[in-house]
C-alpha cells in the first residue's frame, strides 16, 4: 500500500506539472486580448502600451529553457514567464496580479467564503441524500420511492443557475425579502446574517448533488440487499432494523463516501455560478473575473489550486476505498 | 432509472398476438416504459421546433415596438409574457431550441468520437500507457467541469464553433472511461478468443469485433450525456460567455436577471425550457441505457 500510494503521489506531481503547461500555454493563445491593452484601454498610445507590456513581462520569453536551431540547441532564459510563476508559487507567495496586489492575499480572504458554502452544501447533501436514498431502497416501487426518484430526476435536470435566480429575485419581487448581499458576513459576527447569505446558494447546489447521492445510495443499497450476507443475517432471526442498519447501511455507503469525495471538487463550477449570482465574494467569481480580464497570474494559479485539490482528493478517495472496502487491493 | 421494464422491443413475457393491431402494440410499449416514451416525446417535439421554430413563432424574437407592454404578462399574443424590451417571450423560446439542440448534439458527436477512440486505445495498449492515461482521465473528470469550460471558451474565443468544441471536450473525460472499461469487458468474452484462435490479429480483432460492440454502448452513452451538454452551453451563456448575438436560454436567463425591476415570467420560460429539454434527454437516455444495456445502470 504504501508503494502504492508513492506511485500515485509521483503520478501527481507528473499530472500537475502537465495541467501547469497546458493552463499556461492556453491563456496566452487566447487571441485577441492583449492584458497590457485591457489596462490601458482601446485607445492606448503606442510607446505608453509597449512600456506597459515591458513592466508587465510580456516580452519576457514563456519558458527558461528554449530550444534553438544552433548548437548547443538550448538556450536559457534567466527571467521567464513560467520561471516567474513557478517561483512565486514555490515562495507561497502566489506573485501579484497586473494591477500589483498580492493573489495570495486576496486568496485568503476570499477562501472562507467558497469554504463555507462548500461545507454546508456538502452537509445538505448528505443530511438529504443519503436518508431519501435509503427510504427509497427499503420501500421498492412505494409512493415515497417513487416521490425520491421523481424529484431526483427533475433536480438532475434543473439547471442551477435558473434555480439560483429564481431562489433569489423571487421572494426578493414578491415579498421584498433580500438575504444581505453587499458584502460577506462573517459566521462569527452575525451568524444569522451569515446563514441567510450562505443556505440559499448551498440550497440552489445541493439539490443537483443530493440527487445523484440519492440515487447512488439507493442503487447502492438495492445491490447490497440482494447479496448473501443479508439472507443470512435475515434468517439467523435479527430485527429489521439490524439487518438494514448495520449490515445493508455500512456496505452500501462506501461507494456514496467515494462519490462523494469526488463531487466535492466539482462542486467548485457550481460554486463559480452561484457565487455570482449570490454576490458572495469568493475563490469562483475570483476565477471567472480574472478569466475573462486575462489576469494570468490569477487564473492560472487559481486552476493550479483546484488541480492540486482534485487529485489528492481522487488519491485519498482511492485510498480510502481500499481502507472500508478491504476486498479492494491495489498493486 | 424510474423505469423497471428494460424493453421496448422485445416483450418475453407475453407474446403479442398479431391480430391485436399496431395501436394496442403501441399502448403496451408506452405503459411498459411512459417515463421513456415521455423523454422521446418531449425530444421529438424539440426536434419539430427547433427545425420549425422560426417558422411558427409568432413575433420576431429581436422585434420592439411602441405598441408592445415592457414586461408584459402571459396574453393570447404574447404567450409567455414580453421581456424588458418589450420582445416576445415565447417567440425567444422556440428560436432558442434550435441553438440548443445543434450545440447539444454536434458537441456531444465530437465529444463521444474522441473519447470512444481514447478509450478503445487505452484499453487495447494497456500497461503503464493505459496507467497514464486513467490517472489523467481521473483528474479531467474530478476537475469542475464548468471551469473546463470557461478556460476553453476564454481561449477559443466566442463563437459557435467553439463552443461546441469546449463542449465537447469537456465530455470526453468520461466517455473514455466507459468505452475503456467496455473494451476491456469485451475483450474476455469467448469469441474474442475464437477469432483469436482463427489466427486474426489484434488490430483486426478491435476493428472489426470489439469497435461494433462498444460502438452500441457509445449511443447510449450520446443520449444521456446530450442533457449535459445542453445545460454546459447554457451554463456558458448565462456567465456571457455564450454564443455572441443570437438568441439561448442562458443568455435569456442572464438578461432577466441583471434587469430591474425582476419580471418572472422572463426568466421562467426559458429556464423551464432548459429544464424541459434536458429532463427529456436524459429519461430517454436512461430508457436506452437499459435496454441495450442493463449492466449500466447507475454507471452512467
Amino acid at each position: 500500500m504504501r508503494r502504492y500510494i508513492i506511485r500515485r503521489l509521483l503520478q501527481s506531481v507528473l499530472i500537475l506539472f502537465v495541467l501547469s503547461l497546458i493552463v499556461f500555454i492556453l491563456l496566452r493563445i487566447a487571441p485577441g486580448a492583449n492584458p497590457a491593452l485591457i489596462i490601458c484601454g482601446i485607445n492606448c498610445p503606442k510607446d505608453r502600451l509597449e512600456a506597459l507590456e515591458e513592466q508587465l513581462g510580456l516580452n519576457d520569453p514563456y519558458f527558461p529553457v528554449s530550444v534553438t536551431s544552433d548548437p548547443p540547441f538550448v538556450e536559457f532564459a534567466t527571467d521567464s514567464q513560467y520561471g516567474s510563476w513557478a517561483t512565486s508559487l514555490f515562495s507561497g507567495s502566489l506573485g501579484k496580479d497586473w494591477n500589483g496586489n498580492s493573489v495570495g492575499a486576496e486568496l485568503q480572504r476570499r477562501l472562507p467564503v467558497t469554504l463555507e458554502l462548500l461545507v454546508i452544501t456538502t452537509i445538505m447533501t448528505v443530511t438529504i441524500g443519503v436518508p431519501f436514498g435509503i427510504i427509497s431502497a427499503v420501500g421498492r416501487n412505494s409512493p415515497a420511492d417513487y416521490t425520491a426518484r421523481f424529484s431526483s430526476v427533475l433536480a438532475l435536470a434543473i439547471p442551477n443557475f435558473w434555480l439560483g435566480t429564481l431562489v433569489l429575485l423571487v421572494p426578493q419581487d414578491q415579498w421584498g425579502y433580500a438575504p444581505p448581499i453587499t458584502h460577506a458576513v462573517s459566521f462569527f459576527d452575525s451568524p444569522w446574517d451569515n446563514l441567510r447569505q450562505f443556505v440559499p446558494p448551498a440550497a440552489v447546489l445541493a439539490a443537483v448533488s443530493a440527487a445523484s447521492i440519492m440515487r447512488l445510495t439507493r442503487s447502492s443499497m438495492l445491490e447490497v440487499m440482494r447479496q448473501d450476507y443479508i439472507r443470512t443475517a435475515r434468517s439467523k432471526g435479527l430485527r429489521e432494523q439490524v439487518v438494514i442498519g448495520r449490515h445493508a447501511l455500512k456496505n452500501s455507503l462506501i461507494p456514496v463516501t467515494t462519490v462523494l469525495g469526488l463531487q466535492v471538487a466539482g462542486l467548485f463550477g457550481g460554486a463559480i455560478i452561484v457565487e455570482s449570482i449570490f454576490n458572495l465574494p469568493g475563490v469562483g467569481v475570483y476565477e471567472l473575473g480574472s478569466l475573462i480580464r486575462k489576469q494570468y497570474q490569477v487564473a492560472q494559479t487559481l486552476t493550479l489550486y483546484i488541480g492540486v485539490i482534485v487529485v489528492l482528493l481522487n488519491l485519498t478517495v482511492d485510498v480510502a476505498y481500499a481502507w472500508l472496502d478491504p476486498r479492494i487491493r491495489y498493486s | 432509472m424510474a423505469v423497471d421494464a428494460t424493453s421496448i422491443f422485445v416483450t418475453d413475457q407475453e407474446p403479442i398476438a398479431r391480430s391485436r393491431g399496431r395501436a394496442r402494440y403501441a399502448a403496451r410499449l408506452i405503459r411498459q416504459n411512459p417515463l421513456g416514451f415521455f423523454g422521446l416525446a418531449v425530444v421529438l417535439l424539440l426536434g419539430f421546433v427547433a427545425i420549425f421554430g422560426p417558422a411558427i413563432a409568432p413575433h420576431d424574437p429581436a422585434e420592439i415596438t411602441t405598441t408592445t407592454a415592457v414586461q408584459g404578462n402571459p396574453s393570447l399574443d404574447h404567450l409567455f409574457g414580453t421581456d424588458h424590451l418589450g420582445r416576445d417571450v415565447f417567440s425567444r423560446v422556440l428560436h432558442g431550441a434550435r441553438i440548443s439542440l445543434t450545440v447539444g448534439f454536434l458537441s456531444v458527436i465530437f465529444g463521444t468520437f474522441v473519447g470512444t477512440a481514447i478509450g478503445i486505445f487505452s484499453g487495447y495498449v494497456g500497461g503503464s500507457i493505459d496507467n497514464f492515461i486513467q490517472r489523467v482521465v481521473d483528474t479531467a473528470i474530478a476537475f469542475p467541469a464548468l471551469l473546463l469550460l470557461l478556460i476553453l471558451s476564454a481561449v477559443l474565443g466566442p463563437s459557435m464553433r467553439t463552443i461546441i468544441i469546449a463542449v465537447g471536450i469537456a465530455i470526453i473525460p468520461g466517455v473514455a472511461r466507459v468505452t475503456r472499461s467496455a473494451v476491456l469487458a469485451e475483450s474476455t468474452n469467448q469469441y474474442v478468443e475464437a477469432a483469436r484462435a482463427l489466427g486474426a490479429s489484434t488490430l483486426r480483432i478491435l476493428v472489426f469485433h470489439i469497435t461494433p460492440n462498444v460502438l452500441a454502448l457509445s449511443i447510449v452513452i450520446m443520449t444521456t450525456l446530450l442533457g449535459t451538454a445542453i445545460l454546459a452551453e447554457a451554463s456558458l451563456a448565462f456567465l456571457g460567455l455564450g454564443i455572441p448575438s443570437s438568441v439561448t436560454w442562458g443568455q435569456d436567463v442572464n438578461d432577466a436577471r441583471n434587469t430591474f425591476p425582476f419580471h418572472l415570467w422572463q426568466a421562467f420560460f426559458p429556464g423551464a425550457a432548459i429544464t424541459l429539454t434536458v429532463l427529456g434527454f436524459n429519461l430517454l437516455g436512461d430508457s436506452l441505457r437499459d435496454i441495450f444495456d442493463p449492466r449500466l445502470r447507475g454507471r452512467l
